[in-house]
């Protein structure tokens, strides 16, 4: 297979997850439900068989139910999981924009947190130190700046969060759910913004459970169901497909 | 390792930042606090036992204060490291960066606070009458020793810690028994000579000990010691630093 023109190739990926009586158990109750035979964890595949090519400019939606894996193949794109079994190749960098709230520290202030954001996402003090105002420009947060961010609302959270994100110049860029934040009128502003990065031909890759912006955005997809890939291709056909799928349910 | 912390190095600076504020709740009194603490348990040590070992150890508030500095960072870097990775999920879940920068940040916070208490050490020791000597120097030897022991037992733990909640419990009981061993505030001399050797079991010992003999007997330790220093961080280190391999990818199921 030629690697040339593709920025994200998978091959065959399965991601194996464990789930069970393993999460918040000391190690008291772990060696009682151990000798009691009480200990029960199940393998899973989050993931299973996952196989699709994406080139330059290519706009990818990932749809599917709760707990179809989607979020598990986002993390392995984002390189923050490796998975099980099956290939990955990813050309370029990535930012992955993966539930955007979370990550923040509430007894730091705002600008602390900016700092902090950005320094995760993998960029340079100095174009921190260039972008800061506008990025609290962009979140309209100028009055919030040194105040703890727990003080602030979800709304600004997820506004501040996304300010930030979008300054990524990647040649990847993964979403997770972000074109839902804020109020209406920044949401158009959020969008136009990341209609801007998409724009300069940038592979995305996108989740969303609304199919009518995948129909709008995107010219591939990917439909996911218990971990095992349905469809990859024509967003039109898939999305209708989807969409009787889901009417039967 | 190293192209990597360099790659990642605004985000250490900011974990490092965001860790000593969030420590010192951003007050000047914060971080007096955190250098009372020991100070405290020097005096509450030294108006406790001065009546049963003071008379025959010399330098007996150097010597106490040898034992509390060198524990109470032992105690702190650990205990502080043991959260790392349950604190910071939300942070190494969702980006890709190397787990161990959240350890070594809290570390870095911890060795700040041992340096600044290092001084008053320093201090103590010109009033206790002792005299200051270039084999003083030769203090960086187990400070760096100790400084890499408790990255390795900090990173053994955030490992455990991701399992085992209750792990930060059997802990405190830990540190409170390997306190009463560390010989912080009593003299080994009293042990017969082999039961005196079985103290070098414990790696805090051995650092307290290598302090104690540069700093009150003004002599250089033997070669063991020294050996001994540097073997104690090293398994200590790589033991943490296999848990991190082989867990990595494991943790993300946990948290």
């Amino acid at each position: 297979m030629e690697y040339n023109n593709k920025t994200v190739v998978l091959e065959n990926v399965s991601v194996r997850y464990i789930v069970g009586d393993f999460k918040n158990i000391g190690l008291k109750e772990y060696v009682v439900r151990k000798l009691t035979r009480n200990y029960h964890v199940k393998e899973f595949w989050a993931v299973d068989g996952v196989s699709f090519s994406l080139e330059k400019g290519d706009m990818l939606g990932i749809i599917g139910s709760n707990g179809a894996g989607k979020s598990t193949l986002l993390k392995v794109i984002a390189q923050i999981m490796n998975p099980t079994k099956g290939k990955v190749i990813v050309n370029g960098n990535v930012a992955a924009l993966l539930e955007l709230a979370s990550g923040f520290d509430g007894d730091l202030t705002v600008r602390e947190n900016t700092y902090l954001r950005g320094a995760m996402l993998g960029y340079t003090r100095k174009f921190m130190d260039e972008m800061y105002d506008s990025i609290i420009e962009f979140a309209e947060l100028q009055e919030f700046q040194d105040r703890p961010f727990k003080q602030l609302s979800s709304g600004m959270k997820s506004r501040l969060a996304f300010s930030i994100a979008s300054l990524v110049n990647p040649d990847i860029l993964i979403l997770d759910e972000v074109l839902a934040v804020g109020d209406v009128a920044f949401r158009k502003k959020s969008e136009a913004k990341m209609l801007e990065i998409i724009g300069r031909g940038v592979t995305t890759i996108l989740v969303s459970h609304s199919l009518q912006q995948i129909r709008q955005l995107c010219n591939k997809v990917l439909w996911l169901e218990r971990g095992k890939q349905m469809e990859f291709g024509d967003p039109k056909t898939i999305c209708d497909k989807y969409e009787a799928y889901l009417n039967k349910k | 390792m190293i192209r990597k912390l360099k790659k990642h190095q605004f985000l250490f600076e900011e974990l490092v930042k965001r860790d000593f504020k969030k420590k010192y709740k951003r007050t000047v009194l914060g971080i007096l606090w955190s250098l009372l603490s020991p100070l405290m348990t020097l005096l509450v040590m030294r108006i406790v036992f001065t009546q049963f070992f003071g008379r025959t150890t010399n330098h007996y508030t150097t010597y106490l204060f040898c034992g509390t500095l060198i524990f109470s960072y032992f105690s702190d870097a650990t205990n502080q490291g043991m959260s790392s990775l349950v604190d910071n999920a939300g942070i190494f879940t969702k980006v890709n960066v190397p787990k161990y920068l959240f350890l070594l940040s809290k570390n870095v916070s911890s060795l700040i606070n041992f340096g600044l208490t290092f001084l008053i050490f320093l201090v103590f020791c010109l009033l206790d009458g002792i005299t200051f000597h270039w084999r003083f120097i030769l203090l960086f030897y187990p400070i760096m020793c100790l400084v890499v022991f408790n990255i390795g037992v900090g990173s053994i733990l955030s490992a455990l810690y991701v399992f085992f909640k209750d792990i930060q419990y059997l802990y405190s009981i830990f540190t409170l028994m390997l306190m009463y061993m560390s010989a912080i505030f009593y003299n080994i001399d009293a042990y017969e000579p082999h039961a005196q050797k079985l103290f070098l079991l414990n790696p805090i010992y051995v650092y307290i000990s290598y302090f104690r003999t540069i700093v009150i007997k003004q002599a250089i330790p033997d070669l063991t010691i020294h050996i001994l220093a540097f073997a104690y961080a090293a398994v200590a280190l790589l033991a943490g630093a296999r848990m991190y391999k082989k867990y990595n990818q494991r943790f993300l199921y946990y948290l």
